[in-house]
């Protein structure tokens, strides 16, 4: 099987068990809910739970390490 | 002063008219990601959001449609990396009028279950391109990407869509 065939095989299985969007409709203004998320105050960094940044110190520390896992983390993300 | 420009210089009204202006079509864009209009309404304004917020970076005589359908793609695409462990595609998800429309419902299921399982840029371009029928341009330049990355990305869904479908049923890719 071509892998044209195949591609359209999978486009008609998933168009069966995924229907396409029929309404797409916005039912409502989100411009008040715009408003309310703009007058909230910004998070302080100081919010950030510590583990937060430990996480990311033991991220950046494997990275400088270990450069080899990055073209693997690219693929994966 | 043109609307553009006053918009990029930090006028709220001119945010308002935008925003107005385009709410419907991100909102549409940003459902046909999630499918869901709870989730794609709250995207919506986190995409209005991140335009405010970036707006120096917007340039007065650029395409302020497709800046603002980019930007929602990325937040779309958040949202999917975010909610990936979870949340799953409901169960009774319409099916495709079409005449034998009775892909079983097991067979649905696990369509769904292999394609919720996809890593999140292959399921965005999947959607996009295999159910939404958007073309690979278009796509492209919401999400930042060459056309051709589009066509390998969806061509790398299908690949890992089968092999997951053959992994949980070899019946459902035999048929």
């Amino acid at each position: 099987m071509s892998n044209e065939e195949i591609s359209k095989e999978m486009k008609e299985l998933l168009k069966q068990a995924v229907a396409p969007v029929q309404d797409a409709e916005l039912r409502r203004d989100l411009w008040p809910q715009m408003l309310r998320k703009l007058e909230e105050p910004p998070l302080p960094i100081h919010n950030v739970p510590w583990f937060d940044w430990a996480l990311a110190a033991l991220a950046g520390a494997a990275l400088l390490f270990f450069p080899g896992i990055i073209p693997a983390l690219f693929y994966h993300l | 002063m043109e609307l553009l420009e006053r918009f990029a210089a930090g006028d709220l009204e001119a945010f308002e008219v935008l925003f107005r202006q385009h709410q419907r079509e991100v909102y549409a864009w940003i459902l046909r990601i999630v499918r869901d209009s709870g989730i794609a309404e709250d995207l919506t304004v986190e995409t209005f959001w991140r335009i405010y917020k970036y707006r120096a970076r917007f340039k007065p005589d650029g395409n302020f449609r497709a800046w603002a359908r980019r930007i929602g793609t990325n937040a779309a695409l958040d949202h999917l990396r975010h909610a990936r462990q979870e949340t799953s595609l409901p169960e009774n998800l319409p099916c495709a009028p079409s005449p034998d429309c009775a892909v079983a419902r097991e067979t649905r299921g696990l369509i769904n279950r292999a394609f919720h399982e996809l890593p999140p840029k292959y399921r965005l371009v999947a959607m996009l391109a295999l159910v939404e029928e958007e073309s690979y341009a278009g796509i492209a330049e919401a999400a930042g990407i060459s056309e051709s990355l589009v066509k390998v990305r969806v061509f790398r869904a299908v690949r890992m869509l089968r092999k997951k479908l053959n992994s949980l049923r070899p019946e459902v890719c035999a048929k």
